[in-house]
């Protein structure tokens, strides 16, 4: 698998749906193809942020400690995107990635992905605009949550 | 053959004949020159006549043999046209007791002689030129080496007033010519004198009062031109003394370069420099004047002369009382006067100028208060170690009457034992460790080791049995064990031996040295005294150094240079056949481990992924510059092969598809940004090129594409990683014919080449790559997630699986540290230092905040082990935290220039102590 496909990869992300061709083809070109063996931990809970992945190839299981050991709460795939909420929000990271089977992944660095950013505002707004979709998605989730508590406060 | 050593028996000679006898040099000759301490006479001319009278006169003695031949030439044309070709001359005529019958053999008789004198009087001037060749170089040579030895007996403080860039031209350039003065010294004002002598003579032969006008100017001249000169000359120093002002502003930018741009100092600088340039053209320019004007009045009154020869003696002859011919003959003769007198007055010049300069350089060369001369050169009758106690009796350092910085201090400080010497920074309490190992001269008081004053001491005694580091050693521009075994190399111990003509030659340049009076020492023996670190061979020397490096936390530091640093197979056989064994044992630990994805190995039958295209075609190391990775597309032999198995044509596809990708990506990117130094295979500044090429290509097509072209698109698939990059370009059936390419380039290879490249071979150490590259024998995988750090555990582990450790900081030791220690950090330049002092296991060592730049706990652990080291000895430690004294036998506390209290450190431990209030200042 080569360039073009990690570009078709990042286009299916809706972070960067917008983002033009060539950039993609940079910011491809620019991460790291990296690979894990099962077992093997992409990021441990606590730490600081410095990349996120897009996995190419396998699975990995994000997990959560709980009291009594890690609480698996979500199983990621191909085409998944992880980390880049810790990247972008600069806070450690709130969970643990580890691979389930052998695992690519393409890194984007932390740095990188805020070097593209400032060189070229246009993929910054693409990605604002990605970001405050899934916003207001959240607030209507929130809203219509919030109209269930009522209902259901009423209700008792 | 036989191999003898020159030195060896030069110096068992040496040592039987009293120092300084005039030994011939083919006999014997002692190593330490005969004028040792003190070679430097206060003039030019005592300088000369001292060290090369004999040589002098040998000149002179040549060329008094010359004079007949060649007033015999001179005289030969004469008696051939007057005796031989003349039809009025007589025959028989009689030559040299032969007689000869008729003018045709005797003028072939005469010309024959003639040729033959013409033989004689160049092979004189050739020798004679010869002999004072030699004469001059050989002085020239003595006199830079004298300077030298001065210049290492100057008291320290003396080196804060003069900087290198003054010194250094004093030693070089300014002494040059001197050379080419001292050869003709004697000689030439003999030879002309005594030309002058002889016309005037002849004049006064043919009439007195014509011979008295001849030289009756000669007062006059005699009298002005020292007069003119006098004048020249004071401005020839002057522009001496400012020319080395110029060699000292620019010495001081460079090394100043830094704090010059931080503080715009730039123009200052230009402006300082350009006035200092002002005042050597106006001293030029007015001495440039006045050697005219001497020359000027030098020429009118010579041509003044004829006019009272015409006017006296035409008078003279008027009245009868000379003859015409006699007239004519005073002129014709005048006339050659002309030459010796204005090469004597041209001697003239140039001694003065040569006088001036060496005074000037002399005399800056003696600064006050120089070490004896002795104290380098005499070598102790046996090798006794320093004992007892070091009395401080009064010693008292001052700059000036006023400003004592050290003041009045006595003590006695036994020296088997542990002394800390703690104060403020400016207490005094490190130039007091200074003037303990003798680096400054106290101004007054004395400071004796067991009963003797160290001032007397040679430093054969002191150098060896003393130690001494500062907080900023100095390191030599050389491998970091020459540096170490510095400290062990006082004189030469085995002599290096010499194959029969080496020896021979050897024994010339001994020689020649002993001519030139300079040290005869030979720098090829092995010069390190391994007694004095108390080991027997080299093998041995290397084990103590290793213990020396952990006693000082240093060998860490050098298993990474070594792992870093070269070896040659050659130097090392075992060290690199264990690196060896290391490669193949690496391939267990990495299965063992499942670590095998973390490294791609070398193999001459596969691609390598995580290597570029030019290595897996090269499939080796190059060694120089023939296969630079840059140039590979410009290279010759490198085209044929890929023409050879038809690869030129797809790498070239390679390189258009690469450009266009990279066209794409970096267009918009921004020139100078990192992105094109770290990710673009095409530089910014050539981005556009490759646009118009781009360009040119859609237009035209791929058929005629110009040769410069396509070596540009080229040279870009070269560097592709296909583990890295991904671009898609160098496929499977690709990677193959390039398997193809390596297999033909190798076999290929021209015979003038097959040194440029080290092909990788399992079997074989490759000595153009770096240790570590050699057990690794492959490419870190870019791919594997945490795989740099994996495989640097697996080869720690292989390491020290095969017991490597040794021989990889044994490698380390290889590392060059740079000028002044450069490419060592500060920590490790002070760790080095100790290192180095320790080696030569001195009876005292004196330690001056040396371990400043060491952290807290390396500090601790570092003086816990040189304590250890030195149980039994002494070690005198002027310490910058005060804290470290408590470790101490005994701590002396300075303040204010003066020794306030000592003691045990319980003793000084109390309220209202200084130390007390040192130790709280922290």
């Amino acid at each position: 698998m080569g360039l073009q496909e990690e570009v078709e990869l990042l286009r299916r992300i809706p972070l960067f749906a917008e983002t033009e061709p060539s950039k993609l083809k940079l910011l491809a070109f620019t991460s790291e193809r990296v690979s894990f063996d099962a077992e093997q931990v992409l990021f441990s809970q606590g730490d600081p942020a410095n990349a996120a992945y897009i996995i190419i190839e396998g699975e990995a299981d994000v997990l959560v400690s709980g009291p009594s050991g890690p609480i698996r709460v979500a199983t990621l795939g191909k085409h998944d995107f992880v980390g880049e909420i810790g990247i972008l929000c600069e806070v450690p990271r709130t969970a643990m990635v580890k691979a389930n089977t052998r695992l690519t992944t393409l890194r984007i660095s932390k740095e990188l992905f805020f070097r593209l950013l400032r060189e070229f505002p246009h993929m910054a707004i693409s990605m604002m605009r990605e970001l405050a979709h899934r916003l207001e998605q959240t607030n209507s989730k929130l809203q219509s949550a919030l109209t269930e508590v009522d209902r259901l406060k009423k209700a008792s | 053959m036989k191999a003898i050593s020159p030195t060896a028996e030069l110096r068992e000679k040496a040592a039987t004949e009293p120092a300084g006898s005039p030994a011939s040099p083919a006999e014997g000759l002692p190593a330490i020159p005969p004028h040792a301490g003190g070679g430097l006479e206060p003039t030019i001319f005592k300088f000369i006549i001292k060290n090369s009278l004999p040589q002098q006169i040998m000149v002179v003695v040549v060329t008094l043999i010359s004079f007949p031949f060649l007033y015999y030439s001179l005289d030969l044309p004469k008696t051939i046209i007057n005796k031989a070709i003349s039809p009025t001359a007589k025959f028989p005529a009689d030559f040299l007791g032969m007689e000869f019958g008729n003018r045709y053999s005797y003028l072939a008789v005469l010309c024959g002689m003639f040729l033959a004198l013409v033989f004689v009087n160049g092979g004189f001037k050739f020798y004679i030129n010869v002999l004072k060749g030699r004469l001059g170089e050989r002085m020239l040579r003595r006199l830079r080496y004298c300077l030298y030895e001065q210049l290492l007996r100057f008291p320290l403080h003396h080196f804060r007033k003069v900087s290198p860039g003054e010194i250094i031209p004093m030693i070089t350039s300014e002494v040059e010519n001197l050379g080419g003065f001292i050869g003709d010294a004697l000689v030439l004002p003999l030879f002309q004198g005594g030309q002058l002598a002889t016309i005037v003579l002849f004049m006064f032969i043919q009439d007195p009062i014509l011979g008295a006008a001849a030289i009756a100017l000669y007062p006059v001249q005699g009298y002005l031109i020292p007069k003119l000169q006098k004048k020249t000359n004071q401005l020839g120093k002057q522009r001496t003394r400012t020319v080395r002002r110029v060699a000292d502003k620019v010495s001081e930018s460079i090394s100043g370069v830094s704090d010059l741009h931080a503080n715009d100092g730039a123009r200052l600088q230009l402006a300082q420099f350009s006035h200092v340039l002002g005042l050597i053209y106006e001293l030029r320019f007015e001495i440039f004047q006045r050697k005219f004007f001497t020359k000027f009045v030098n020429n009118f009154i010579a041509q003044l002369t004829p006019f009272f020869f015409f006017s006296i003696g035409g008078y003279l002859v008027m009245e009868g009382t000379l003859s015409f011919g006699a007239l004519v003959a005073v002129l014709a003769a005048y006339k050659d006067l002309a030459s010796p007198w204005n090469e004597l007055l041209n001697f003239y010049q140039i001694k003065e100028d040569a006088r001036i300069k060496y005074e000037q350089v002399v005399e800056q060369f003696q600064p006050e208060g120089m070490m004896d001369g002795r104290l380098i050169h005499e070598q102790p009758d046996q090798d006794a170690p320093l004992t007892g106690e070091m009395t401080l009796a009064n010693v008292t350092l001052a700059e000036d009457e006023r400003l004592k910085i050290v003041d009045s201090v006595s003590a006695n400080l036994p020296i088997d034992k542990h002394i800390a010497i703690v104060g403020q920074s400016s207490s005094g309490k490190q130039e007091l460790a200074q003037v303990m190992s003798r680096l400054l001269p106290a101004t007054s008081g004395r400071v004796l080791i067991g009963g003797q004053d160290i001032a007397t001491l040679p430093t054969a005694v002191l150098g060896r049995r003393m130690g001494y580091v500062s907080s900023q050693p100095f390191l030599f521009n050389a491998t970091l064990r020459e540096n170490l075994e510095s400290s062990l190399r006082f004189r030469p111990v085995t002599p290096a031996h010499y194959e029969a003509i080496r020896a021979k030659k050897r024994h010339a340049t001994l020689a020649e040295t002993f001519r030139s009076g300079n040290l005869a020492l030979d720098i090829e023996a092995d010069w390190i005294d391994y007694a004095a670190a108390g080991v027997h061979d080299k093998k041995e020397l290397i084990e103590r150094i290793l213990t020396v490096l952990q006693a000082v936390d240093f060998d860490g530091d050098v298993y990474l240079f070594g792992l870093r640093g070269m070896l040659n197979p050659k130097e090392h056989p075992e060290a690199t056949s264990q690196l060896l064994e290391a490669r193949k044992a690496l391939s267990g630990v990495l299965e063992e481990k499942g670590l095998t994805k973390a490294i791609e190995r070398y193999d001459v039958t596969k691609y390598n992924h995580n290597a570029t295209l030019a290595e897996n075609l090269l499939f080796g190391t190059q060694v120089g510059p023939a296969f630079d990775p840059e140039g590979l597309a410009d290279n010759t032999y490198v085209l044929k092969v890929l023409d050879k198995v038809g690869l030129t044509d797809d790498l070239v596809k390679a390189g258009i598809s690469i450009a266009e990708t990279m066209v794409e990506m970096f267009a918009d990117v921004p020139p100078g940004h990192e992105f094109f130094e770290q990710f673009s295979f095409i530089k910014a500044e050539d981005l556009p090129e490759f646009q118009v090429i781009l360009g040119r290509l859609t237009k035209s097509g791929h058929g005629d594409m110009s040769k410069e072209d396509r070596n540009k698109l080229l040279s870009l698939p070269f560097k592709i990683i296909t583990a890295r990059h991904r671009l898609d370009v160098i496929d499977e059936a690709m990677q193959a014919r390039i398997l193809e390419a390596r297999k033909v380039f190798a076999a290929d290879l021209p015979e003038e080449l097959k040194g440029t490249i080290a092909f990788f071979d399992i079997e074989r150490y490759n000595a153009a790559a770096p240790v570590q590259d050699n057990i690794l024998f492959g490419k870190i995988a870019y791919n594997e997630a945490g795989a740099e750090e994996k495989v640097r555990t697996a080869i720690a582990e292989v390491i020290n699986k095969l017991d490597l450790r040794l021989t990889i900081i044994e490698a380390g030791l290889e590392y060059g540290v740079g000028s002044g220690g450069g490419r060592l950090s500060a920590a490790q330049r002070q760790k080095a230092a100790l290192a180095r002092v320790i080696l030569k296991r001195p009876d005292v060592l004196i330690l001056n905040e040396a371990t400043t730049a060491l952290d807290g706990a390396t500090q601790t652990k570092v003086l816990q082990s040189i304590k250890e080291e030195f149980a039994g000895r002494g070690l005198i430690w002027v310490l910058h935290r005060t804290a470290l004294a408590r470790q101490f036998d005994h701590v002396v506390v300075m303040s204010n220039a003066k020794l306030v209290e000592q003691g045990s450190f319980e003793e000084l431990d109390k309220p209202g102590s200084t130390m007390t209030m040192l130790l709280a200042a922290e």
